[in-house]
């Protein structure tokens, strides 16, 4: 079996995260770039499939500037044979739209069996690209799964909604998205770093994968917030529900 | 009046979510709204007299014996149709699971462009403008699709807004197979409905416990403070990785964002990763024994304690008021 796993790399969420005013894109020199906790899920469930079965050949999928491949070396270090790292500057302003229709490009040539990816990212937080990839390949999609069972032909899960669970199936091709109840990624060992710089990765230009460049959607402005203000700290000196009660009656919240 | 889509997600049996009540109301503030469901038999007159209530003036009600053991494709291919029949110059669906699925999926199939999580949308000289709160509300960024039909998913609970009553016309259409394979649905769980209390998004009250309660049989005493409140029940991530509460409470980065009028925060350190789930609250109130907990940084009160003993003082007060 053949999988291949989107990866993303974003802005570290445990420091301040920017977007460029004058271009309303992501600015990506403000934070450390790691990559996407979520997608690092996706990719050990992938893993755990080839620890069981030698045979399976695991790839990463990634779009990004230079700086992505750090995160694809990441990825090849953790187990993943091998890597395609979509990269072309005019691609740096990229859309939704537009990332789904590179990412479907570059998995037409993959020939995966399964397609796994995060449900969504940490920066962009959209959760749809995976939807519109599976669109463009004309495949099923099982989204937000809460768990995960890969067999031969099939794919099954339990699938989290707003509604409670479902038990869902699709035949191989599929596509499948991991939420946080998966277990969280391995991390890379000394003999996985050494093996990982002989690891293949192909690099695909837009021109490449034939697609356009032009996004639809368009930020007009952006404005940023103030940041917020510590206000009143108390201590307790056991008079602290009062004083809270107090003001909640004062904020009219009660 | 131009024509708005807005995709109703109908439970498996037969309910009206939440969500509808803020995409109509929208979708009537840029347009007629049209709005599209997807059942397994034809509309019940309950259903659509709630659909009324809420503003929806036509319903595009597409039904077939799949409707509910097909997952999404008949939610995409019923917009489809609908955005055939009604030339609409948007379409609305919530950012639910299955609500961004659906609309992803419609934006490739009709190459229409995309608006995600978004907490509110104009119209100006007929064109469509959405807002969208980045990075857990640090930034307000405006957008919008100049050159093509804009599918907009809309965040839930961003608005509490409700169009007015109309008698809505129904249209009935027959669901036909899917093309393609397809995901199925093999069996439904749904989660127990807690009436009692509110739901977390949207909620105007919010009271949220993390690692400091200790325990699940501890964390009862956030739900206890949220019932005097008359507020929902959310977590910290930590809380819900130690198992204290189920992972649809868990507010932050990678959980529920909410923006309630009162946030009080219980035994919750105040990690970047959750205020960024719930820093656009109006008034934030915290209460944490370590006097140095980033929460505070953000907190319009503030008080150094045992959770302990404050909270159940205060709900003892909050009682006695009643």
């Amino acid at each position: 079996m053949k999988i291949v796993v989107l990866i993303k790399q974003v802005p570290d969420t445990a420091e301040e995260r920017r977007l460029d005013p004058g271009t309303g894109r992501v600015d990506r020199q403000a934070n450390d770039p790691v990559i996407d906790e979520i997608t690092e899920r996706a990719l050990e469930l992938a893993l755990s499939v080839k620890d069981k079965d030698k045979s399976t050949e695991v790839a990463v999928l990634a779009m990004g500037p230079e700086e992505t491949s750090k995160a694809i070396r990441k990825a090849l270090s953790m187990g993943a044979d091998s890597g395609i790292h979509i990269l072309d500057p005019a691609l740096a302003g990229a859309d939704i739209t537009l990332t789904a229709a590179a990412l479907a490009a570059a998995l037409k040539g993959a020939q995966a069996d399964l397609i796994i990816a995060g449900n969504e990212s940490t920066d962009g937080r959209a959760g749809i690209v995976p939807a519109m990839v599976a669109e463009h390949l004309g495949l099923p999609l099982l989204g937000a799964l809460a768990s995960a069972a890969i067999g031969a032909g099939t794919v099954s899960g339990e699938r989290l909604n707003d509604a409670g669970t479902q038990r869902v199936s699709a035949p191989l091709p599929a596509m499948l998205t991991v939420t946080e109840s998966f277990e969280e990624a391995r991390f890379p060992n000394f003999k996985g770093i050494m093996g990982a710089k002989r690891k293949p990765v192909t690099t695909l230009s837009a021109s490449g994968l034939g697609i356009a460049t032009e996004p639809l959607s368009t930020v007009i402005d952006l404005e940023q917030r103030p940041p917020r203000t510590a206000g009143r700290k108390i201590i307790d000196e056991g008079d602290a529900a009062a004083q809270l009660v107090d003001f909640l009656v004062t904020q009219r919240l009660i | 009046m131009q024509n708005v889509v807005v995709l109703i997600e109908l439970t498996h049996t037969g309910h009206v979510p939440a969500s509808a009540r803020g995409l109509l109301a929208v979708a009537t503030r840029l347009g007629t709204p049209v709005a599209v469901t997807v059942s397994e038999i034809p509309l019940e007159a309950s259903t659509v007299a709630a659909l009324g209530e809420l503003g929806a003036v036509t319903i595009h009600a597409a039904h077939g014996p799949s409707a509910h053991s097909i997952l999404v494709a008949h939610l995409v291919d019923a917009l489809d149709a609908a955005v055939t029949a009604h030339a609409p110059a948007a379409v609305l669906a919530a950012s639910s699971v299955d609500g961004r699925e659906a609309a992803g999926r419609l934006a490739v199939r009709t190459g229409a462009g995309v608006l995600v999580d978004v907490v509110d949308a104009h119209s100006i000289d007929g064109k469509i403008t959405t807002t969208h709160s980045v990075f857990g509300g640090n930034y307000t960024v405006h957008a919008a699709v100049p050159g093509a039909l804009p599918i907009i998913t809309l965040r839930s609970g961003a608005i509490d807004e409700q169009a007015p009553a109309v008698t809505p016309e129904v249209l009935n259409i027959e669901l036909a197979a899917p093309p393609g394979t397809v995901a199925t649905i093999d069996s439904y769980s749904d989660a127990p409905e807690n009436q009692a209390r509110p739901e977390l998004r949207g909620a105007a009250t919010v009271v949220s416990g993390g690692r400091g309660l200790g325990s699940a049989e501890n964390f009862v005493l956030v739900e206890q403070l949220a019932d005097a409140l008359g507020a929902a029940v959310g977590a910290s991530r930590a809380a819900v990785d130690a198992g204290f509460i189920s992972q649809t409470a868990q507010v932050g980065q990678t959980g529920v964002s909410v923006s309630p009028q009162l946030y009080v925060a219980l035994g919750i350190s105040g990690a970047i990763q959750h205020r960024a789930g719930m820093q656009t609250a109006k008034t934030i109130v915290a209460i944490n024994q370590d006097e140095d907990a980033p929460i505070f940084e953000i907190a319009d009160l503030g008080i150094v304690g045992d959770v302990f003993t404050v909270v159940p003082q205060a709900i003892e007060l909050l009682n006695a008021r009643r």
